[in-house]
Order: C-alpha cells, then sequence, then structure tokens
C-alpha cells in the first residue's frame, strides 16, 4: 500500500509538472517535479497499515492511543437471547475483530478489499448491566461495574442515548474503516441485538495535533493533560487484576456532554480560565505556566485570592490519589445545529477505571454539586459497560463468563 | 488483494488459526492411513451460511479455501456435515444462457500443491434437509472424503449472509430435488456473486 499512496503523490506532482511543460523546458520541468514530489513525500504520512492487536491479556482501544475516528455502538438483547446465545455472537465477533484488526476482511466481507487497511482499528466489546440481568447471570457481573447515581442538579438525560446491553466501540484513524467495520459487524450481530443508539465522535486527524501535547476539545481547552500513562498506572487504575472472570477487563462510564458553545461564547478569555483553573492558550495550570506542570492547588494570585478557584474543573476534577484516578479517552461530536442556528457539539466523555463506584462516582459528585462548569455544559445521555478482558489465540471474548 | 491472498495460504496451516471458526482440522478418524491424516489438506476462512431469513432453511451451504499440501491432485468426492443428514458438492455454472446450481461431475478437486476456493457463486459443500434452523454462530462440523478414501473434518461457524441465495432457487422449481439445474436464470440473485473475503486464485 506504501507503493499505491506513494503513485498517488508523484501523480500530485505529474500534474505541476504538466504545467511547467507549458512554461519551461524539459529540464526545469523534471527539477519542478522532483521538488515538488520530495517536498510531498516529506510531508505524507501514511495511517492505513497500522496496526494494533487484537488479542491479548486486555482488549486494545483502551489504553491504546486514541484513533481519530470512533464510534460508539449500543444494542439491546432481542428477547429471548440466553447466555448461549450471546457466547454464540462472542464467538462471531472475536472471529471479525481477529481478521478486520489485522487487515483482512471478515468473513463473508463482499467488499474485502475495505479491510485492506486497518489504520489502527480496534474493536472494544462491552456488556453493560442490562445484559448480566437478561442472561441470568448477575452473579458474575463484576463488582466495579455499577449503574451511576442520579445527578439531578445536572442530568438531563435522554433514552436515546443512555443504556444498553451490549457495547462495539470501534475506533480507527480512517472513518472508512470505522464504518465499512461498523457494517460487517451490525450483520453479525443484529441476529442476536437491535441497536439502541449509535454515537460517532471525532479527534484531531493523525499529524494535526500538536506532538506532547493534549489535544483541544470544541471549547477550546486542552483535555486529558492528566491521565495515567505507564503499565504500572494503567494497573492501578484501569485494570480489574482478579481474581475471577473479569480480570484483565475495566469499566468504561460514556457521557454524552452537550456544550452550550453559544453562551460560553458570552464569557470574556478570563473568566473561561478561571472556569476551567487552566490558561487557555498553553493549558497550564492557573498556578503555573506549563501544561504539564502539577497545579498548586493553595497558590494564591496578585489579587489574595486562590489562583485556581474552589469552582474551577481542574480542582474538582482531579482524583483523590492514584487509587481514585481514572483514564480519560474522549471523542468529540459534532451535530447539525436546531432550527434557531444553536449548534449541537459536545463531548462523547469517555472513561475507564477498574471500579466506577471507588474511582468515577466521587469524582462526578464533586463536579455535579460544584463546578462551574454545569453552567456551560449538560450531560445528555450516560451509559456504562464492563469491557470484557482480552482474549488470547484460539479463544473467544467473554469465555470465561459465557464458555 | 495480493496482501489478502498471502494472509490466506499463510494462514492456511489452520491449527494456528486464532479461532474455531476458521476451521480446525481434525484428523479423520478411521483406517484411511494415508498421508492427509496427518494435515495434508487443510481449510481457511471456512463459514457456513446461517439459515435465519432465509426462505427455505432446509438448505444452506459451507464455504472455505482448500488446499492441498502434497504432490498429488486430491479430489472431494463426498461429504457429510453435523446440521444435516445430507450433503452435496455443487457448483454453479452456465448453462443454456443461465447460471445454475448442479451436482459437480467427478468431485471438487485440490491440485497438488494448490488451493480451491469454495464460496457463494462458486463451488460449494451444499447442506441439505436441514430440520433444526442454523442461526448465526451456530457450531457445524463439515466432513469430507477425498477420492483415495481418506476424510478431513473441520468445524466452522455460521454467518448470516445475504448472498448465496442461488442456492435456494431450486426450493421454488425442484422441491427437495437438488438434481440439475434447480436454479432459474435471470433471478434476481442470479450467480456470479462472489465473496472476495476467498481469495480466488492461488497456487
Amino acid at each position: 500500500m506504501l507503493f499505491a499512496a506513494g503513485s498517488g503523490v508523484i501523480g500530485g506532482a505529474a500534474a505541476v509538472a504538466a504545467t511547467a511543460t507549458a512554461l519551461a523546458a524539459d529540464r526545469e520541468r523534471s527539477t519542478i517535479a522532483r521538488v515538488e514530489r520530495d517536498a510531498l513525500l516529506a510531508r505524507s504520512t501514511f495511517v492505513g497499515t497500522g496496526m494494533e492487536p487484537a488479542a491479548g491479556k486486555h482488549q486494545s482501544g483502551v489504553v491504546t492511543a486514541p484513533q481519530a475516528h470512533s464510534v460508539f455502538a449500543a444494542f439491546d438483547l432481542r428477547e429471548g437471547v440466553d447466555a448461549a446465545a450471546v457466547g454464540r455472537l462472542m464467538r462471531l465477533l472475536t472471529d471479525d475483530i481477529t481478521r478486520v484488526t489485522s487487515g483482512r476482511a471478515a468473513l463473508a466481507d463482499t467488499a474485502a478489499e475495505l479491510a485492506a487497511t486497518p489504520a489502527r482499528l480496534t474493536v472494544t466489546v462491552g456488556f453493560g448491566p442490562g445484559l448480566f440481568a437478561r442472561t441470568g447471570l448477575t452473579e458474575q457481573q463484576p463488582a466495579g461495574l455499577v449503574e451511576l447515581p442520579a445527578f439531578p442538579k445536572i442530568d438531563q438525560l435522554q433514552d436515546r442515548w443512555s443504556g444498553g446491553d451490549l457495547l462495539l466501540h470501534i475506533c480507527a484513524d480512517d472513518a472508512m474503516v470505522v464504518a465499512h467495520t461498523q457494517r460487517m459487524l451490525l450483520k453479525d450481530t443484529r441476529a442476536f441485538a437491535v441497536p439502541r443508539w449509535f454515537q460517532r465522535g471525532f479527534r484531531r486527524a493523525v499529524g494535526s495535533g500538536i506532538p506532547g501535547s493534549g489535544d483541544r476539545n470544541l471549547m477550546g481547552q486542552i483535555d486529558g493533560t492528566v491521565n495515567p500513562a505507564t503499565d504500572t498506572e494503567f494497573d492501578a487504575v484501569v485494570w480489574d487484576t482478579g481474581p475471577g472472570w473479569f480480570a484483565g477487563g475495566t469499566t468504561m462510564v460514556l457521557r454524552r456532554i452537550r456544550m452550550d458553545l453559544d453562551r460560553w461564547d458570552e464569557l470574556d478569555r478570563s473568566a473561561m480560565e478561571q472556569v476551567m483553573g487552566r490558561h487557555l492558550d498553553t493549558g497550564a495550570p492557573l498556578s503555573g505556566s506549563a501544561e504539564h506542570e502539577e497545579p498548586d492547588l493553595a497558590a494564591l494570585d496578585f489579587t489574595g485570592l486562590k489562583a485556581i478557584p474552589d469552582f474551577a474543573h481542574l480542582r474538582l476534577a482531579r482524583g483523590d490519589g492514584p487509587a481514585r484516578q481514572i483514564l480519560r479517552r474522549p471523542y468529540n461530536y459534532d451535530d447539525s445545529p436546531d432550527a434557531d442556528g444553536a449548534s449541537d457539539v459536545g463531548q462523547l466523555f469517555c472513561s475507564y477505571q477498574a471500579d466506577i463506584g471507588r474511582q468515577f462516582v466521587p469524582m462526578q459528585q464533586r463536579l455535579a454539586e460544584s463546578d462551574l462548569l454545569n453552567k456551560w455544559t449538560t450531560p445528555v445521555g450516560s451509559a456504562v459497560f464492563a469491557i470484557l478482558p482480552g482474549f488470547e489465540a484460539g479463544q473467544w471474548l467473554g469465555q470465561g463468563l459465557l464458555g | 488483494m495480493a496482501c489478502a491472498g498471502l494472509l490466506i495460504v499463510g494462514g492456511c496451516s489452520s491449527a494456528q488459526e486464532p479461532v474455531p471458526a476458521n476451521g480446525s482440522v481434525t484428523p479423520a478418524a478411521g483406517p484411511p492411513a494415508a498421508a492427509e491424516a496427518d494435515g495434508a489438506v487443510t481449510i481457511a476462512d471456512s463459514w457456513v451460511k446461517s439459515t435465519l431469513g432465509a426462505e427455505d432453511t432446509t438448505m444452506t451451504a459451507a464455504f472455505g479455501v482448500l488446499t492441498n499440501h502434497t504432490d498429488k491432485d486430491l479430489t472431494v468426492v463426498s461429504a457429510t456435515n453435523s446440521a444435516s443428514g445430507r450433503t452435496e458438492l455443487h457448483e454453479m455454472a452456465m448453462a443454456d444462457g443461465a447460471m445454475v446450481m448442479r451436482p459437480v461431475a467427478g468431485g471438487i478437486t485440490v491440485p497438488a500443491g494448490g488451493s480451491t476456493t469454495l464460496e457463494p457463486g462458486g463451488l460449494h459443500v451444499m447442506i441439505m434437509d436441514v430440520q433444526t434452523p442454523l442461526p448465526p454462530g451456530e457450531q457445524v462440523t463439515v466432513s469430507l472424503t477425498f477420492d483415495n478414501g481418506s476424510t478431513m473434518s473441520f468445524q466452522t461457524l455460521t454467518k448470516e449472509f445475504a448472498g448465496a441465495n442461488e442456492n435456494y432457487q431450486g426450493g421454488e422449481t425442484g422441491g427437495m430435488s437438488m438434481g440439475t439445474d434447480a436454479a432459474t436464470a435471470g433471478t434476481e440473485h442470479s450467480a456470479g456473486v462472489s465473496t472476495p473475503g476467498t481469495a480466488t486464485s492461488h497456487g
């Protein structure tokens, strides 16, 4: 495929060369063509052949560096689908996932060519509380998977973005790959479950973000600066460490958070920074000057007030020690504006933690109570899932529970 | 598709395939002492069409890529399956200007050192007289007998699939008898539909 990409670049250069022909001699033309081609090649980043592993102790798509495109696809089990049937679905999906993440078409794919460049495709499978209940497996539901309490001060949850028995989370650096994978997995899933909601999200295109810096969200804030990043931290924060069938799994909280950008626009820049507790330009905490600097929560500003106010998002969103951290892996969404021209944009807030009740809920309760950012952000969807442990070659997803 | 072809060839030692859907080859039990018992023929990318949604749920088919690792041609002359009591070897062929399904004369040959693809619109193992409909994800075992008396079997999964409907035309015209020319021409599901998932040319 590198060859194909190279051909395309050379083709572009040839067009440039054709223009030059009318203006200059052959010799000059070939020089222009070569310089132009070299410049294009130097800038090109071919990402199509990138691959993430399918098999392993953990599923990919959790601690994997976030891909540019994503769909969160939730389903409800059909009537009469029992644990054995879910097992059949998991065998099918495990085979599909093994193939498509390695650039091979799923069996019976009629457009197999679309599978040739996986672009770091991952497919991550999760079970909602409803699946455990409906298949008689409540006893096996992981302790870390609990429904969120209501947050009446902030929530305006809609059924169309909430709940779900089964989650398929598809991520890739190419939206075409996400779409084709979604189609193939939908074909294997629909006999067992009906779609409940599909939420599409995006991040910066590959090569567009500033290296070493967290991505900005659609409010313009640098997001995801504080995240576990090493295997040791992932073990402490993200993964269920057993014993039991869930060892190697994790939980996902997905919150669809609408941003009221039009009212946010009413704030001046320093007010925006106070709300966040960070400088908008650098992402540095208001107590300092660099993005990754540790915030000094006690620091005072020149007026004698706390540099990072009590209501600031940064202060309230911090976990209390390593055991209370979460891994954030959000995506942005941008849907059609309403009839009045108000934008419908926001964030698919996605976090992973070994235990929702212990790690996510206390943080969310603090935010729901005092976070000034709540004035401009509204949770409109909410769902929780147990992200299954990974599978080794020859096994299938969920085999430890259903096998 | 060179990439896919390579992978299929490379992945045809099915013992290394990651999940049961890929058709793990079980050495034949019983008398045939031929080399096949050692995996002389393997199958990759095997699957069976689920009967879910089919007009006639008594018939379906198995597909995959058979590879012959010996230096002699081997021909599949008969087959059995765990989902029904009747199995035939079929091909799609042009007859009188129309694509029809018919039992393949002389069986399905897998050339020495080469591969033969069983796919919708082409050669396939026809599973007939299915009494209990096959939902997706069901495991089916297919056993093949070769002309030298050896056998192989593989376990595979059923998949929901919209194509391969030519296989079912026989139900309308010829009842359960899947004799010759069961499929009629000019139907919306006329053959020639192939699945690139099973690349067609190997070795």
